[in-house]
């Protein structure tokens, strides 16, 4: 395998004596599609929040593209090209559509060296990216006038527009319906195309295991399965945590 | 419009306002309105770190009154001219500023309130204490009665109350149109997003917090001079906090339009209602009206026009 994009290795995390993670190690490949599953509470997006640097791992090492990162705010990790989007949508309510991806451009891409882009490119490259999402309609809206699937695919086009090498996806995709996760697929795989590589946190199980090239399973913090999703999904250790004894 | 032009057009504005204040020879007249620029000052001042940046500051007071006694202290010490003095005052609470935001930040909603409001006590206790600024006695200041090319006194420290009010709104809309004001509105909005989105919101805060804080320091150097007996209880006056907190609630957050008007609005009626009725009155009415806006206008005075806006395009 070359070299990872991103290599955890032993990472934990706790929350006073309860322990969210425990000696997690996990490689990503550059290009990958990676699902990640368990059920409610196993730590999954304790992992995104650990890898994307809003919580700090008490233990262990966390790699981006052959850097430590650890210790650094989540800024700067999405400066290096770590983007995530929340399980909850969080837009910038007092801006417009356009204007919560201009946030991005203007402090993740012009941050970075080398980069400068004029206020032409900013509006270009902002509807760019509305029009991958399909929301060129809505740009000049609020997001309170979103609908819920506007507003997953608002939440995916924000961590677009920092130009990640890596997205975590954290469960973009609950509570929409079967129609609406198709759209978000399909969103997801032109992604793919572009050379990101995804980690998808998910629950719904024909989505992740249709998108997924590898899938890992946490359960109560440990990791427990790693590896191609039908042999992972049969392994007697994750329907065992799925469906008890 | 270009930030440049703005300056130019408000630089343009101070130099009419002055102008046409040349012709006024009542001395009232500058007495009031330096109160009212004054407080475009502070409610522009605090809109920076209240209504852009979402941090609800109850210390103004206690920059205020740093720039004011920081004025005294040079006063005493070496006597130099207020423009100096500003200059010194503001530097200092824009210190206190970013110290205050170093160590507060990690608190949010009422939380960091209150613990802007411990500040300005602290300060206080502090100042009450010092003997060398005439501690809880208080000090005089004597002014000279003339002041070089602008003759009467008072009408200099109009003069140089307009040109900070000038300047803050200068500042305020500055900041507003740049990419620090996208940051500083992340942060209002949703600080984790904006970490996830790159901004570097420890960073911002701290700059918000120090822009405030010296703002509201420069507007309290001049202030020795116009009251000319400053003491602890009403340079730490607690009116200066809640007038600060009303006028960009009054007048509007989201932009620099909406402090002036409140400042304007709220100091005038402050300055009618002192001399028809009584100046116990003052805070009443700031009560009165404040509680009527958040039933009536929640988004202040700009709040009144703004909200057809956006719906009608929809």
């Amino acid at each position: 395998m070359s070299d990872p994009l991103l290599r955890i290795e032993k990472l934990g995390k706790r929350f006073g004596g309860f322990v969210a993670l425990e000696d997690i190690d996990l490689d990503v490949a550059p290009g990958e599609r990676l699902g990640l599953i368990g059920p409610n509470g196993s730590g999954k997006s304790t992992l995104v929040n650990c890898i994307s640097g809003t919580l700090r791992n008490e233990s262990g090492i966390v790699r981006f593209d052959g850097r430590v990162i650890n210790g650094l705010p989540a800024y700067q990790r999405t400066r290096l090209g770590l983007a995530r989007s929340f399980q909850l949508p969080r837009p910038f309510r007092s801006m417009t559509v356009r204007e919560n991806l201009r946030i991005p451009l203007l402090y993740t891409v012009n941050a970075r060296a080398g980069a400068h882009l004029g206020e032409a490119q900013i509006v270009a490259r902002s509807d760019e990216l509305l029009q991958l999402v399909g929301l060129e309609a809505k740009a000049e809206r609020r997001p309170r006038d979103l609908t819920q699937i506007e507003m997953r695919k608002l939440e995916l086009a924000r961590a677009m527009a920092a130009e990640p090498k890596l997205l975590m996806a954290d469960e973009a995709m609950a509570g929409l319906s079967h129609s609406e996760v198709d759209d978000i697929l399909a969103l997801l795989r032109k992604l793919v195309d572009q050379g990101i590589t995804i980690i998808l946190i998910e629950h719904i199980m024909r989505a992740v295991m249709s998108f997924s090239e590898r899938l890992v399973v946490l359960v109560a913090g440990r990791k427990i399965a790693d590896g191609p999703p039908q042999e992972v999904i049969s392994n007697p250790e994750v329907e065992r945590a799925y469906l008890g004894e | 419009m270009k930030t440049s032009t703005f300056w130019l057009l408000d630089a343009l504005v101070i130099v009419v306002v002055f102008a046409l204040s040349r012709l006024v020879t009542n001395d009232y007249f500058f007495f009031a309105t330096y109160l009212v620029l004054q407080y475009i000052v502070l409610a522009e001042a605090w809109n920076i770190l209240g209504g852009y940046t979402g941090y609800i500051n109850f210390g103004t007071a206690g920059f205020f009154a740093i720039g004011a006694y920081t004025a005294v202290v040079l006063h005493k010490l070496i006597g130099p001219p207020i423009p100096v003095s500003i200059l010194v005052g503001g530097t200092i609470s824009g210190l206190l500023g970013l110290g205050m935001g170093y160590l507060t930040l990690r608190l949010r909603g009422v939380f960091f309130a209150i613990s802007t409001l411990a500040m300005a006590v602290v300060l206080q206790t502090l100042v009450t204490n010092w003997d060398f600024v005439g501690g809880s006695r208080g000090v005089y200041i004597i002014r000279p009665s003339q002041a070089p090319f602008i003759g009467n006194y008072i009408q200099y420290l109009f003069l140089v109350m307009l040109v900070l009010a000038g300047f803050s709104i200068a500042v305020a809309r500055t900041i507003e149109h740049s990419t620090l004001g996208f940051g500083l509105a992340t942060i209002r909005d949703d600080e984790m997003s904006a970490e996830a989105s790159g901004v570097p919101t420890l960073r911002l805060k701290l700059i918000s917090t120090t822009l405030s804080g010296a703002l509201m320091g420069m507007a309290g150097a001049p202030l020795p001079y116009y009251v000319t007996y400053l003491d602890p209880d009403s340079g730490f006056n607690l009116a200066f906090a809640v007038n600060s907190i009303a006028m960009p609630l009054i007048g509007g957050t989201q932009n620099w339009i909406g402090p002036m008007i409140g400042a304007i609005f709220l100091g005038t009626i402050q300055q009618v209602a002192t001399v028809t009725i009584s100046s116990a009155l003052n805070l009443l009415i700031v009560g009165v009206l404040m509680v009527g806006f958040v039933v009536v206008a929640p988004n202040g005075i700009i709040g009144l026009f703004h909200r057809r806006a956006p719906r009608r395009q929809g």
